[in-house]
C-alpha cells in the first residue's frame, strides 16, 4: 500500500523534483537522515504532530487557481496600511496581481525569492541558506530542499525604508489537503532600517493545510528590523515556522509574534547575537480558544558581549486551547555584560485550557544579568469586583481585564496599523467594543 | 432610600455583621464611625455586592428593590456607589476608557443611549474641575502608580461622573493631607442634593468638619451600638472609643 505519512510523501516529492543547487542537495541528504519528531524528542515534548503528519497532503506546486486568488483578495483588503509594499502569496505562489511595490529599488530590493535567485543573484548567493541550520530540523531541511517561493527583501546599506513591507501568506484550498512551503530571506544592510509584517491567513474549508515556513534574516551592523508575524489561520490550518535571525554589532531587532488561531502552530524563533551592543526584543501574544495548540520555541544566543535581549510572551487561553512556551537563553563565555530578560505569563480562562511553560538558561559567562519568570493564573477577583461595582457587566468586565492583560505586549507593536488590526481581532474574540 | 434590617454577614465561618439596622432618607448624610476591625468595610462591601461575604440574614431595600438579590453591576445601575477604602490598581485599563465603559454601562442599565465621545469628554472636563483631577492621571492605567491621595481623589472623581443616588465613602479621608481632604470634601458637598444621600465611613471626626453629617452611628463588633447627631462624633474625638467599648461590654455582661 502507498504510504501517506508526511515523510514518505515528501521523499516521493523530492525524488520527482530533483534539487538544483548544492545547498538544496545537501538539504535533501539531511532530510533523509531525520525523522518527523515525536513527543519523545526533547524539543517536541509537548506537541504531538501525529494527526498533522499522518495526513495525505498535496504538495502545492506553483499553480494557484483563480478561485483561490479571489478568496485571498478579501484577506489582503482588510488590512489598512496606506503606503506599503505588499506581496501576496496564495497557496505558496506569488501573486503579482494582488501585490504592489511602492519603494524605489535603490531603497529596497524586494520580490519573490524564486525570481531573486536570478534577478539579485549576487545578494541571493551570498545569503541564502547561510543562517537557518537545517541539521536539527527536518521541516527546515524539507523547506530548503524544495524550491519554495516567498519574500526576498534586501535593504542596501544606509537605506531607511519608509514604507513597511506587508507580506500576506494565504491558503485557500477546497477539496484537498495542501502542504505549502514558504521561504523568506530578509537582509538589512549596514545602518539600514525596515519594517516587515508577515500575515498568515487561510480561508475556511473542509480540507486541511500545513504551511512549512523558513525565514532567514540578517540584520547588519547598526541596522534595525521591526518584524511582525500575525497568525490568524482557520482552525483546519497548521503552521510550522522556523525563523533564524542573525544580528551584527549595534543592531536592533524586534520580533512580535501574535497567534490567534489555527489547528497546530509551531513557531521556532532563533536569534543569534553575533556582535556587541545589540538589542533584541521577542514579544509574543497568543489568544486562543477551541482546540488550537500554539507552541512557541524561542532561542536567543548571546555570542558577543554587551547586548540586551528582552522577551515577553503572554497568553490568554480559553476552551480547550493548549499553549507551549519554551524560551532558551544562551550566554556564551565571551558574552560578558549581557543583559537578558525573559517573562512568560499565561491566563487560563477555562478549566480545559492548558499551558506548558519552560525557561531554559545556559550561562557560561560570569558577568551577566539574567532574569526570567513564568506565571499561570486566572483572572483576579479584586479588579473584577471593582469594575462591576462601577456598573460594568461581568462579561464586559472580564473582557476588559483580558484585554488589559494583553496590553503590555500590544504596546510594543510600533506600527499603528498592525496594532489596530490586532486589537480589533482580539476585541472581536473577547466580544467587546473598542 | 436605603433600609437595612437586622443584616448579618460572615466571611468564611466568621460572623462579622451581627444585626445591623439603618435607615437613610434622600438628602441625608450619615456617618458610621468605629474602631478598626468593627465591620465598617464589611458593611460597605456587603452593600456593594462583594461575593466573598455570605449574608446570613436580614434584608436591605434600596429604592424599593431587594438589594441583596442584585449583582454588583445592577446595584451600581440602581445608583449605589462605593468609594473603596483600597482602590485596586488595574494595569492596562486606562482611566478614561474605564470611566466611559462605566458611564455607558449604567446608562444602558437605565435604558438610556450611550454618550458619544464628545459628550463624554465634556462631562469628564466638567467633573475634573470639581476635584482638581489631573489630566495626566486620566490617561494612565486605572490607579496604577497613583499615590494614596490620588487614588482617593479618583474615587470621588468617579462618584462625580456617575452621580449616584447613594454614595458610600469608605475611609476616603485616611491618608489625605488637609488640602486634599478639603478638595475631596468640597467635591462631595457640591454633589449633595435633596434626592441623593451619602454614607461616610471614617474613624476620625476631622472629615466630618467638612462633610457635616445629619446622623452619626457607632459600629462596634458588628453592631450599631450608638446613634446620635454630629455631637456624638465630637464626643468620640474627645474621649476615644474606649468608653463605648466599656459601656457595650458592661451592657453585655
Ligand atoms: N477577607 C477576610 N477574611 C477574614 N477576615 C476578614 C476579612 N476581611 C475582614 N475580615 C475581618 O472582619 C472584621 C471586620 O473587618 P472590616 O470590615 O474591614 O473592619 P473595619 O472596616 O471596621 O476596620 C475584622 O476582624 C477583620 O479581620
Ligand atoms: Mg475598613
Amino acid at each position: 500500500m502507498e504510504k501517506t505519512d508526511l515523510k514518505s510523501l515528501a521523499s516521493a516529492y523530492l525524488q520527482a523534483h530533483l534539487p538544483q543547487s548544492a545547498i538544496q542537495k545537501q538539504a535533501v541528504e539531511i532530510f533523509h537522515t531525520l525523522d518527523i519528531p515525536t513527543t519523545k524528542h526533547e524539543e517536541w515534548k509537548y506537541l504531538n504532530l501525529k494527526n498533522l503528519t499522518n495526513r495525505a497532503y498535496l504538495f502545492a506546486n506553483g499553480n494557484v487557481a483563480e478561485v483561490a486568488i479571489e478568496k485571498a483578495r478579501s484577506f489582503v483588503n482588510v488590512y489598512d496600511e496606506q503606503n506599503a509594499n505588499v506581496l501576496v502569496f496564495v497557496n505558496g505562489v506569488y501573486v503579482p496581481a494582488l501585490s504592489h511595490i511602492v519603494s524605489p529599488e535603490s531603497e529596497l530590493k524586494v520580490g519573490n525569492l524564486r525570481q531573486a535567485r536570478s534577478q539579485y543573484a549576487r545578494e541571493f548567493e551570498k545569503h541564502f541558506g547561510q543562517y537557518a541550520d537545517a541539521h536539527q530540523h527536518i521541516f527546515a531541511a524539507l523547506n530548503t530542499a524544495t524550491d519554495a517561493e516567498g519574500a526576498f527583501i534586501y535593504v542596501p546599506n544606509n537605506q531607511v525604508v519608509a514604507a513597511p513591507v506587508i507580506l500576506h501568506y494565504i491558503v485557500a484550498t477546497d477539496a484537498q489537503n495542501l502542504l505549502v512551503q514558504t521561504r523568506n530571506l530578509f537582509v538589512v544592510g549596514t545602518s539600514a532600517q525596515v519594517t516587515v509584517v508577515e500575515h498568515y491567513n487561510s480561508a475556511e474549508s473542509a480540507a486541511h493545510s500545513l504551511t512549512n515556513m523558513v525565514t532567514e534574516i540578517l540584520v547588519g551592523a547598526n541596522a534595525r528590523l521591526d518584524h511582525y508575524k500575525i497568525q490568524n489561520e482557520a482552525n483546519h490550518s497548521s503552521h510550522i515556522g522556523f525563523t533564524q535571525t542573525w544580528q551584527l554589532q549595534d543592531s536592533y531587532y524586534a520580533n512580535t509574534t501574535v497567534s490567534l488561531s489555527g489547528e497546530i502552530v509551531r513557531n521556532n524563533l532563533h536569534i543569534g547575537i553575533d556582535g556587541e551592543n545589540c538589542t533584541a526584543y521577542m514579544n509574543g501574544l497568543y489568544v486562543l480558544d477551541n482546540r488550537t495548540v500554539v507552541d512557541n520555541h524561542t532561542v536567543v544566543d548571546h555570542r558577543k558581549p554587551h547586548s540586551h535581549s528582552n522577551e515577553l510572551y503572554k497568553g490568554l487561553l480559553a476552551g480547550n486551547a493548549h499553549a507551549i512556551f519554551n524560551g532558551k537563553i544562551f550566554v556564551r563565555q565571551d558574552a560578558q555584560q549581557t543583559n537578558a530578560f525573559q517573562s512568560n505569563k499565561n491566563m487560563l480562562l477555562s478549566p480545559h485550557a492548558k499551558v506548558d511553560t519552560k525557561p531554559q538558561l545556559e550561562i557560561w559567562a560570569d558577568d551577566v544579568k539574567c532574569s526570567h519568570g513564568c506565571t499561570v493564573g486566572a483572572l483576579d477577583e479584586e479588579p473584577l469586583f471593582y469594575l462591576r461595582a462601577r456598573g460594568i457587566a461581568e462579561e464586559s468586565a472580564r473582557a476588559l481585564l483580558m484585554f488589559a492583560f494583553a496590553q503590555d505586549v500590544l504596546e510594543r507593536i510600533q506600527l499603528a496599523s498592525v496594532r489596530e488590526y490586532v486589537e480589533r481581532l482580539i476585541a472581536q474574540r473577547l466580544k467587546m467594543e473598542i | 432610600m436605603l433600609s437595612i434590617k437586622n443584616l448579618q454577614a460572615a466571611i468564611g465561618d466568621k460572623q462579622i455583621l451581627k444585626g445591623i439596622n439603618l435607615e437613610i432618607k434622600p438628602g441625608e448624610v450619615h456617618a458610621i464611625m468605629g474602631p478598626n476591625g468593627s465591620g465598617k468595610s464589611t458593611l460597605a462591601s456587603v452593600l456593594a455586592g462583594r461575593e466573598d461575604y455570605e449574608v446570613l440574614g436580614g434584608e436591605v431595600i434600596f429604592n424599593g428593590k431587594n438589594l441583596l438579590e442584585l449583582a454588583p453591576e445592577e446595584r451600581a445601575g440602581e445608583g449605589l456607589f462605593l468609594a473603596f477604602q483600597y482602590p485596586v490598581e488595574i494595569s492596562g485599563v486606562s482611566n478614561t476608557n474605564f470611566l466611559k465603559a462605566a458611564v455607558n454601562a449604567i446608562r444602558k442599565y437605565r435604558g438610556e443611549e450611550p454618550l458619544d465621545a464628545v459628550h463624554f469628554l465634556r462631562l469628564i472636563k466638567e467633573k475634573m474641575k470639581l476635584v482638581n483631577m489631573d489630566q495626566a492621571l486620566l490617561n494612565r492605567s486605572l490607579n496604577e502608580g497613583f499615590s494614596g491621595g490620588e487614588k482617593k481623589r479618583n474615587e470621588i472623581f468617579q462618584m462625580a461622573v456617575l452621580e449616584p443616588r447613594l454614595a458610600i465613602l469608605d475611609e476616603t479621608d485616611s491618608g489625605l493631607d488637609i488640602d486634599a481632604l478639603r478638595i475631596v470634601a468640597n467635591g462631595v458637598n457640591t454633589l449633595r442634593r435633596a434626592d441623593n444621600a451619602i454614607l461616610v465611613i471614617t474613624h476620625y471626626q476631622r472629615l466630618l468638619d467638612y462633610i457635616v453629617p445629619d446622623y452619626v452611628h457607632v459600629l462596634y463588633q458588628g453592631r450599631i451600638v450608638r446613634s446620635g447627631n454630629k455631637e456624638l462624633a465630637l464626643e468620640l474625638e474627645e474621649k476615644g472609643y474606649d468608653w463605648i467599648k466599656a459601656e457595650v461590654e458592661a451592657e453585655n455582661a
